[in-house]
C-alpha cells in the first residue's frame, strides 16, 4: 500500500454499525439456544478460575478453546466475512488461539496459580455482564447480545481472565491482544459509546499480570495431582 | 462544458411514468420531485449523464441481512425513480456488488449506467475479477470499469483499453480518494486514453481545483466526485446549523443540497455519487441535481461557510 501513511482508521471500516449489529443478531437468532451452552461453558471456566484444580483448569482451557475455534468458524469465516474481507484472517488467528489453548490444557504446569478477584471479576463481566451492553446502545436489543464462546470480544475478555489467572506465558497473550486492539478501532470508528472497554480491559489484564509476576505462586492452596 | 436539460419528450414521459409508479407506492418511496435531473455530457463521447450518481462504500455492504438488502433495493428503486442512472462500486466493497446486482435483477433500471472498479494486483487477475463482478452485477457489460486507487494501474489499464475497443466495456477511468497519489493521477491524465478520473472533492476538499479539475477540462476527461461529504461527517457537523440566506436563491433546503450544488457545479465535474442507505437521503440527494445551480462567486460563499460551520 503506498503513501499508508495517508490512510486512517476510518479507510479500513467498510461497514456500518446498523449492518454489523443486524449481522450479530441474525447470527444470535440462527444458533439460538447454543446460547445456553455457552453460558454453562462460561460458568466451566469461572470455576476452573475459583477453583484452580488441575482437572478443571484442563476442562477450562479445553472450554475456551472450543470457544476460540468455534468463533473462528461460525462467526469471522461463516458470518462477519460478509462484511468484512479481513475476517479470513481473524478466523485464522482465533483458529491458532484455540490450538494454543489446547496446548496449555495439556501443557504439565507446575501448578494452577490461586485465584485472583481481577481474574475472576474479567471473566465473570466477560459471561454476565458482556451480553447487557447491546441494551446500552441506542437501538440496541437484547437479540444483539454479544455472548461468550458465540462472538469475539467477550471469549476474549473471558479468555484474558483465564490467562491472568494461571500467569500465562507470553505466546498465550499475543492474539487476544491484537484482537482487543482490532475491535476496539473498529467500534471506535462505528462511534460504539462501549468501544474504550476492551482496550481499557486488555490493558487492565496486562497490568495485573506484571504485578503477579512479582509474587510467587501459591502452591499449597492447590490440589494439583502432578505436583 | 455545460449543464443541460433532457429535452426529448419520450425521456419526459418516462420520467413522468417512473413518478407515477413511485406514487402507487408506500410514501416512503414517493418520487423526488417532478423536476428532471439536471445532465451532463461525458467529454470524450457526448452522452448525456445525470449529475447526480449513486455510490455503495458502506451502505451496500449488508452482507446477507434481508432487510438490509430490502432497504437497498428501496434506495435504488428510488434513484432511478428519480432520473439516476450512474451505479457506483468496487469488489472492495464487500457484499455491495452482490446487492446491487440483486437490485438490478428486481428493478431492471432501462437506463442503468454501471461503473465499477478492478482492484487486485496483476492484469491477469483483473480480467477474472471483472467477470466474477460482472456476474454479481448481474449486467451483459460494464459502461465504466476504473483502476481502484490505481493498483496495478499500469498492468490493467491496457487490458480495459483493449476491452473497450472490443466492444466489451464503454469507458475507462482510474480512481483515488482523500487526496491520494494525486501528482500519479495527473501523469496518468496527461499520458493515457481515459474517459473518467474518480476523486474525492467537497466544499472543505478543494485541492483538486488547482491541477486535476483544470487538466480534466483540458484533456476532456469526465470526473466523478466521491466522498461529497466526508463520509457522512460534513452533513452532521453542519446538522441543526441554519442554512445561510443564499441557499434559498438556489433552490436549497438541506445543507447535503447545497453541498451536492457546490460540487456540481463546478464546471469540470461530471457527476458526484453520494452513498445512503436512505431512501430519505436519496430523494434529497437527487434534489440537489435539479434547479438553479450556484455561480462561481456563491460557490466560494457555500465553501467558506462551510468551513466556517462545519
Amino acid at each position: 500500500m503506498s503513501e499508508w501513511w495517508t490512510y486512517s482508521l476510518s479507510d479500513f471500516l467498510m461497514f456500518s454499525s446498523r449492518s454489523y449489529y443486524r449481522l450479530i443478531e441474525s447470527y444470535n437468532a440462527a444458533i439460538w439456544p447454543a446460547h445456553v451452552l455457552a453460558l454453562v461453558a462460561g460458568i466451566i471456566v469461572i470455576g476452573a478460575i475459583a477453583q484452580p484444580r488441575q482437572h478443571l483448569r484442563r476442562s477450562a482451557a479445553l472450554v475456551v478453546a472450543a470457544a476460540w475455534g468455534w468463533v473462528a468458524w461460525a462467526y469471522h469465516l461463516e458470518r462477519y466475512a460478509e462484511i468484512n474481507t479481513a475476517a479470513p484472517y481473524f478466523a485464522a488467528a482465533f483458529a491458532v488461539q484455540a490450538l494454543l489453548l489446547c496446548w496449555l490444557a495439556f501443557e504439565p504446569g507446575n501448578a494452577a496459580p490461586a485465584p485472583q478477584r481481577v481474574a475472576l471479576g474479567m471473566t465473570g463481566l466477560a459471561i454476565f455482564a458482556y451480553p447487557l451492553l447491546a441494551l446500552t446502545r441506542d437501538g440496541g436489543t437484547w437479540r444483539q447480545a454479544e455472548v461468550f464462546g458465540i462472538v469475539p470480544d467477550p471469549t476474549v475478555v473471558a479468555t484474558l481472565g483465564l490467562l491472568l489467572a494461571w500467569r500465562a506465558p507470553a505466546i498465550f497473550w499475543l492474539i487476544p491482544m491484537l484482537w482487543c486492539l482490532v475491535s476496539g478501532a473498529t467500534l471506535m470508528e462505528l462511534k460504539i459509546g462501549h468501544a474504550w472497554l476492551l482496550p481499557a480491559l486488555a490493558l487492565t489484564a496486562v497490568v495485573a499480570r506484571i504485578k503477579v509476576r512479582k509474587t510467587p505462586c501459591d502452591v499449597n492452596s492447590t490440589a494439583n495431582p502432578r505436583s | 462544458m455545460s449543464l443541460t436539460f433532457p429535452s426529448r419528450r419520450r425521456r419526459l414521459l418516462k420520467l413522468l411514468l417512473s413518478v407515477t409508479g413511485g406514487l402507487a407506492l408506500p410514501s416512503l418511496h414517493a418520487a423526488p420531485a417532478l423536476v428532471p435531473l439536471l445532465t451532463r455530457p461525458i467529454p470524450s463521447t457526448g452522452e448525456q449523464l445525470p449529475v447526480i450518481g449513486l455510490g455503495s462504500w458502506i451502505t451496500f455492504n449488508v452482507g446477507r441481512d434481508p432487510q438490509g438488502r430490502r432497504e437497498s433495493v428501496d434506495v435504488m428503486r428510488q434513484f432511478f425513480a428519480g432520473g439516476g442512472r450512474l451505479v457506483d462500486s468496487s469488489p472492495m466493497y464487500g457484499s455491495a456488488q452482490d446487492v446491487i446486482g440483486e437490485a438490478v435483477q428486481a428493478l431492471k433500471p432501462a437506463r442503468l449506467f454501471s461503473a465499477d472498479k478492478v482492484w487486485v494486483g496483476g492484469g491477469a487477475r483483473g480480467v477474472a475479477q471483472v467477470e466474477a463482478s460482472r456476474k454479481l452485477w448481474r449486467v451483459p457489460r460494464f459502461d465504466l470499469l476504473q483502476v481502484h486507487n490505481l493498483l496495478s494501474w499500469d498492468e490493467h489499464l491496457p487490458i480495459l483499453l483493449a476491452m473497450k475497443r472490443e466492444g466489451r466495456l464503454r469507458y475507462v477511468g482510474i480512481t483515488t480518494s482523500e487526496g491520494r497519489r494525486h501528482a500519479e493521477i495527473e501523469k496518468i491524465m496527461a499520458s493515457q486514453p481515459i474517459d473518467f478520473v474518480q476523486i474525492s472533492y467537497n466544499a472543505l476538499d478543494r485541492d483538486v481545483e488547482q491541477r486535476i479539475l483544470p487538466l480534466a477540462r483540458e484533456r476532456k476527461i469526465g470526473v466523478i466526485v466521491n466522498r461529497p461529504f466526508r463520509q457522512g461527517d460534513l452533513t452532521q457537523s453542519l446538522a441543526g446549523k441554519p442554512l445561510p440566506g443564499w441557499a434559498a436563491d438556489i433552490g436549497c433546503t438541506t445543507w447535503a443540497q447545497a453541498l451536492l450544488k457546490f460540487i456540481v457545479s463546478h464546471p469540470a465535474v461530471t457527476c458526484a455519487i453520494p452513498a445512503t442507505s436512505s431512501v430519505a437521503h436519496v430523494r434529497d440527494n437527487l434534489l440537489a441535481g435539479t434547479g438553479r445551480m450556484p455561480d462561481e462567486t456563491l460557490r466560494k460563499r457555500i465553501a467558506q461557510d462551510a468551513e466556517r460551520l462545519a
